[in-house]
């Protein structure tokens, strides 16, 4: 049984199907990576596991809570408890990490803890300054986030979305707004999460870390998983022609 | 002219007075007017969009007649001048301040609405502390322009028998055969626009702190 169900998962936006019909299970655990080219859902994917988009057929489970499942035409979303729990069982790091600007890296990262999971100030803070420890900022809480280079900003945010202490962590193209050199320092961090056995999903466009890290890759392309495997399977003899052609063009 | 100061501050407390009084409605109910353009009821925001277009389509000194004069006309009922200065103030700067909160809310990027929601957190509380606070600093130079502007429309209030300060000045100005009344009036204007835009300053002082 799975952390995470996906099944046959739909998602239009206006005529355009973006997700084909998806399916697959996250264990406990693992780290899935989903590459692809752009366009190809992987993070509409993520977006509907996090609940931002909803899906327009399929079923969702997470840690064995239905989230949506189609009943005939429509889609049944559960109730909004059920949602809110489900929902806090994700976190999810942005492309553009949406810090709050306004607030302190501290009151990032304690902001949520305090207001809905109802922990004490000091309690928040606590938490926070060990995840900024780890993250290598603790000399950054008084910082706003104006003032962090776009890896220490990401690093914040991984740190808000791990203070909520989620079962699985969700990055969608958590490297894909910073410079070659920034990128290396959220990568380590996320292997140091691996290391940890920390359950996660990544969609990436880094072959070299999704392949280094996962043990598990979904390819997508057009809406659909094209190939799933083992990382070291997927990369050096992908089944599918289409997998090798675009593993190819960016080995190159 | 040893009368002419007593006279001119009695006509600037009652600009002061509209001006107070102007800001305290129609800051508030700008907001309400603001919600209500961005309702997803089509009718609602078509009906606001409706009154915002009256209101900053037409001259505010007629706006001010017909707020006067419109309840004699229709049902012969007449009211105080001052009060109808204020609702005619009100309702114009509400729907000024309401495009200006609009542009401000829209202007904050939708990521800061989906971190809020992954986060966990209520719709109240993401408005309230996630994107009020960033909207106030967005708008504090448009709403700056527009308090100033106030400062000088209370002018207009004359046009239905308020004396206010430039009325006042005139006045005298006619009595004396003399243009130093209208001098200090204008003076005084600038005095008070001089205090309004030194607290915006400091306000976008305070807020810089981030962006």
């Amino acid at each position: 049984m799975g952390i995470i169900t996906v099944e046959n998962v739909t998602k239009n936006f206006d005529e355009l199907g973006v997700l084909k019909g998806i399916s697959f299970t996250l264990n406990e655990g693992e780290v899935l990576s989903i590459i692809g080219p752009s366009g190809s859902g992987k993070s509409t994917l993520l977006r509907c596991l996090t609940q931002l988009e909803r899906i327009d057929s399929g079923r969702i489970e997470v840690c064995s809570m239905t989230m949506a499942k189609s009943e005939g035409e429509t889609v049944q979303y559960a109730d909004a408890r059920t949602l809110k729990e489900i929902r806090l069982k994700l976190g999810l790091v942005f492309q553009n990490f949406n810090l709050f600007p306004h607030m302190s890296v501290l009151r990032n990262i304690t902001e949520a803890q305090i207001n809905v999971l109802g922990k004490s100030k000091a309690e928040a803070t606590a938490t926070a300054r060990l995840l900024l420890a780890k993250m290598g900022l603790e000399e950054k809480e008084g910082a706003y986030p104006c003032h962090l280079s776009g890896g220490q900003q990401q690093r914040v945010s991984i740190a808000r979305a791990l203070a909520l202490n989620p079962t699985v962590l969700c990055f969608d193209e958590p490297t894909s707004a910073l410079d070659p050199e920034l990128t290396v320092e959220i990568l380590k961090v996320i292997k140091d999460l691996a290391k940890e056995k920390m359950t996660m999903i990544v969609v990436t466009h880094e072959m070299a870390f999704a392949r280094d890290i996962s043990d598990r890759v979904i390819f997508m392309d057009e809406g659909l998983i094209v190939e799933e495997g083992a990382p070291e399977r997927l990369f050096n003899e992908p089944a599918m022609e289409r997998t090798r052609r675009f593993l190819t063009r960016y080995t190159q | 002219m040893r009368n002419l100061l007593p006279l001119l501050l009695v006509g600037t407390l009652t600009s002061l007075k509209i001006f107070a009084l102007t800001l305290l409605f129609s800051v508030p109910l700008g907001a309400v007017v603001a919600r209500g353009r961005m309702s997803g009821n089509r009718l609602v925001s078509s009906l606001v969009n409706i009154y915002i277009m009256i209101m900053r389509g037409t001259p505010l000194i007629l706006q001010l007649l017909f707020v006067y004069f419109g309840p004699y006309y229709l049902f012969g009922a007449s009211y105080d001048r001052f009060t109808a200065v204020i609702i005619g103030f009100v309702i114009n700067y509400a729907a000024y301040f309401a495009e200006i909160y609009r542009g401000g809310i829209q202007s904050i990027p939708i990521g800061q609405w989906e971190a809020s929601l992954v986060l966990g957190f209520s719709k109240a509380h993401t408005f309230t502390h996630i994107i009020v606070p960033q909207v106030v600093k967005r708008i504090i130079p448009a709403m700056g322009n527009e308090v100033i502007t106030l400062v000088k429309d209370t002018a207009l209030a004359q046009t239905i028998g308020v004396a206010e300060l430039f009325r006042v000045a005139q006045s005298a100005s006619a009595r004396q055969f003399s243009t130093t009344p209208i001098v200090i009036a204008g003076l005084f204007y600038f005095i008070m626009n001089g205090v309004v835009s030194r607290s915006f300053d400091w306000l976008e002082k305070k807020l810089d702190y981030y962006h």
